[in-house]
């Protein structure tokens, strides 16, 4: 059969698939017209570094996401990086996170937990574990993860670039590798998955791995900037996570989701505190528009679908 | 006499594919209203819009009665309990609660009258998708619905079950109810239908009466004649290729052996719950089993481990494409490279989707594919990775004449590039007509093993023997 791909077809098919994308720029729009001060240079890199930490966070749920499953350990799991990190040194932080997500993997794989059990359970345990290492007290990172953090030039923060940097790993994870295809096929139907010769148990391993190594990645930049891991860093930072993927268009029920609408899901969140700062609306209200936000961007993905 | 349905110039596009085009319909009281064509010719896109569950773009339809519809792709929760399943959309209800009492006094007698004889309080994913089929027939039934639509329920029957539901399709047309039915068997369509409405390409192409002859209905719905449908060119057979000896697992298979050759098919026959697909899935690695090996090329294959089965040169089509199949949420190419992901190339993908002429692009996602065509896919998606023994579990269930004959050809070339194919299927024609050998098995059993050109009598014959154990 031939396919007629008309040019209105494809901008139509461009704008559904990327709702989160047409939003992010109406609403940058928005702004930018209610408030000047939206529209500078300087603003928009802190936008940028605000949103990196949720990025990169949200680019490790995605893949477990994608293969159906979730990862509530994030934030916590990024607490205990960093402090390892700040403890020791900053790759030893990668280790410990990856290390936090092979066990929420064989939970899930070999113990056949629930993914929401499991990574609950490990959301606690990364969480006291932090506050036994440190303490209860903050501690100052070494230089490297100082670094992390810092900026290159007043216009070009580190930061910024790790997150276009783990948006492109993951693109190419997610599109281009087997491990990738995999995540897709046992999100969409792990029995089809199963009969077609895959080792769903050592994929999930990994998959749950790469996520606990993206939050390590996300807890150093977060340390780095404020040159101090804390004990109660990216506390629910999880929840805006799952909120950049979901509002990216992945499905929750697996098989669906691209690091593209991620990276835009993430900055449609920093873009909206942003932004509510920027016109002073206060704290409180600020997260009831949030969740608003999110729901509505659901809502949209699930007309669209229909 | 006034027609139930009446439905005038039904046009229905999705995206750039006109799944509909133009037709109309009529549907009588006491008549079986056939809808034939090949897979994508949008019978099931007509089902819907009679149902209300799609808009046409244009076209008008009226309705003189109630509907009830079972569609092609079961609509059954697997977590429920057969009676809930029954009653999903009316549950009995007595102060304000459920009435468990009063559904398990009901469910025994619609079960009853389908003939499936399973508890109501069992879990419908505990069930086979033949079973499965029956409660959703059963629950049609309770509807006492003017209308009745049936969207491929035999694809999934085997003959037993298949003449109980023909015989309640007659009472039930008897009774002044009108059906709408499709299928691809043509000698269901000979036994039941009153009218034929031909649909080819989303067009009606025309209308045949009760007395229709194979021949024209072919010929009309696929636009060509076709001589042999079961056109098998046997080989020489060659070493034993896939050897499965006295595999049991208790309760479930007792004993079996089955050796299959280079270049040859062997068919499995049996009823439903005779063990074969258990059977399969056991010398695939997908269960284990308590006794027995399984041997391919000469080599013991790991027990219930399925990468050492596709290592060794094993690859099954299962029974259940979209239970076990496919990827609803991927695309065609993403489900054609499943088994491959080593060495996947567009190229290779077009080429094996051209070959399946499956009726679709490589990017489409799967989801929107007709029934035939996603099964296409899954078989599409072993030829890509070339095994030496491919075990095909009802590979042609819900596929169109025309194609089933391009997958016989995909069987013929296989084995003659030295390869073999284990067929089980409850198609008595097909694997009569496509088997070198049929083994029947009966109660987990191997009831005995026909030579080529074995009659459906006999293949009963062992089939409905009495378990001796
Ligand atoms: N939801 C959908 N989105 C896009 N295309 C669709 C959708 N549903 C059906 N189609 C297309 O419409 C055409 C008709 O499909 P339909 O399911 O009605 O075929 P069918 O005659 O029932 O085939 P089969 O015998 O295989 O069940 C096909 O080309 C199919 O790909
Ligand atoms: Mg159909």
């Amino acid at each position: 059969m031939t396919t007629i791909g008309t040019r209105k077809h494809s901008v139509k098919r461009f704008l559904a698939e990327n709702g989160a994308l047409a939003g992010l720029l109406v609403l940058a729009l928005v702004l930018a017209i209610s408030n000047p001060a939206f529209l500078t240079a300087q603003n928009l890199v802190n936008v940028g570094v605000q949103a990196a930490a949720i990025a990169i966070l949200a680019f490790g749920m995605t893949f477990v996401v994608v293969a159906g499953g979730i990862d509530l350990s994030v934030g916590s799991v990024a607490a205990l990086a960093a402090m390892v990190g700040a403890l020791t040194a900053g790759p030893v932080g990668l280790v410990v996170g990856a290390l936090c997500g092979l066990v929420n993997g064989a939970l899930v794989s070999y113990g056949k937990l629930p993914p929401f059990i499991a990574t609950l359970a490990m959301l606690s345990v990364a969480r006291g574990l932090t506050l036994v290492i440190s303490g209860g007290q903050p501690h100052e990172t070494d230089e490297l993860v100082t670094f992390l953090g810092s900026n290159l030039t007043p216009m070009l923060p580190l930061p910024l670039l790790l997150m276009l940097a783990l948006f492109g790993v993951t693109g190419l994870v997610l599109t281009r590798t087997n491990l990738g295809r995999r995540m897709y096929a046992i999100g969409g139907n792990e029995e089809a998955a199963k009969l077609s010769g895959i080792d769903v148990r050592r994929q999930k391993l990994w998959i749950y791995a790469l996520s606990g190594l993206f939050a390590a990645a996300a807890g150093l930049v977060l340390a780095g900037r404020l040159s101090s891991a804390g004990p109660q860093a990216a506390v629910g930072y999880e929840l805006d996570a799952i909120a950049a993927v979901v509002i990216g268009g992945a499905s929750l029920s697996g098989g669906v989701g691209r690091a593209t609408g991620t990276l835009v899901g993430a900055l449609v969140l920093a873009v909206l505190r942003n932004g509510l700062n920027l016109l002073q609306v206060h704290p409180f209200w600020q997260q009831v528009v949030i969740g608003a936000v999110i729901a509505l961007a659901a809502l949209l993905d699930s007309l669209r679908r229909r | 006499m006034n027609a139930l349905i009446t439905a005038r110039g039904i046009t229905k596009h999705f995206g750039a594919t006109k799944a509909l085009d133009g037709v109309d319909l009529d549907v009588f009281a006491g008549e079986v209203h056939v809808l034939l064509g090949e897979n994508g010719a949008g019978k099931s896109t007509l089902v819907k819009v009679l149902a209300g569950i799609h808009d046409p773009d244009d076209g008008t339809i009226e309705r003189n009665a109630r509907l009830a519809v079972i569609h092609q792709e079961l609509a059954l929760v697997p977590e429920l309990s057969v009676a809930e399943n029954l009653f999903l959309n009316r549950l009995p209800r007595r102060f304000g609660l459920v009435d468990r009492a009063a559904m398990r006094r009901r469910a025994p007698e619609l079960l009853d009258r389908v003939g499936l004889r399973v508890h109501p309080d069992a879990k419908v994913r505990d069930l086979g998708i033949a079973q499965q089929q029956m409660v959703e027939i059963a629950r049609a039934l309770d509807q006492d619905a003017g209308v009745l639509i049936l969207d491929e329920p035999t694809a999934v029957l085997t003959g037993t079950e298949t003449d109980r539901l023909l015989e309640i399709m007659a009472q039930l047309r008897d009774n002044g109810v009108g059906l709408v039915f499709i299928t691809h068997h043509l000698d269901e369509i000979q036994r039941v239908a009153d009218r034929i409405t031909v649909l080819r390409d989303g067009r009606s192409v025309g209308v045949l009466g009760p007395r229709a002859t194979t021949r024209h209905m072919i010929e009309l719905m696929v636009g060509r004649p076709i001589d042999e449908q079961y056109p098998r060119e046997q080989q020489e057979a060659g070493e034993p290729l896939l050897r499965i000896s006295g595999l049991t697992r208790s309760g479930a298979f007792e004993d079996v052996t089955i050796e299959v050759h280079a270049g040859e098919v062997v068919g499995v026959a049996g009823l439903v719950g005779a063990g074969r697909t258990e059977v399969a899935r056991a010398a695939f690695g997908v269960d284990d089993y308590d006794r027995g090996t399984v041997e391919v090329d000469g080599k013991p294959v790991r027990r219930h481990d399925v990468q050492a089965a596709i290592r060794a040169g094993l690859g099954l089509v299962p029974e259940d494409r979209k239970g076990q199949g496919l990827v609803l949420t991927g695309t065609v190419g993403q489900n054609l490279e499943l088994a491959t992901l080593a060495n996947r190339d567009p190229r290779r993908l077009r080429e094996i989707a051209d070959r399946l002429r499956v009726k679709g692009h490589v990017d489409q996602p799967v989801r929107e594919l007709s029934g035939g065509n996603q099964q296409k896919v899954v078989i599409g998606k072993w030829l890509l990775a070339d095994p030496k023994v491919l075990i095909l579990d009802e590979p042609t269930r819900g596929v169109d004449v025309g194609a089933k004959v391009e997958i016989y050809e995909l069987v013929n070339r296989m084995t003659a590039q030295g390869r073999a194919v284990l067929l089980v299927s409850s198609d008595l024609p097909e694997v009569i007509g496509m088997s070198d050998r049929v083994v029947v098995m009966a109660h987990g059993r191997v009831a005995g093993e026909l030579p080529k050109g074995a009659t459906q009598d006999q293949v009963m014959a062992l089939a409905v023997q009495e378990s001796t154990a």
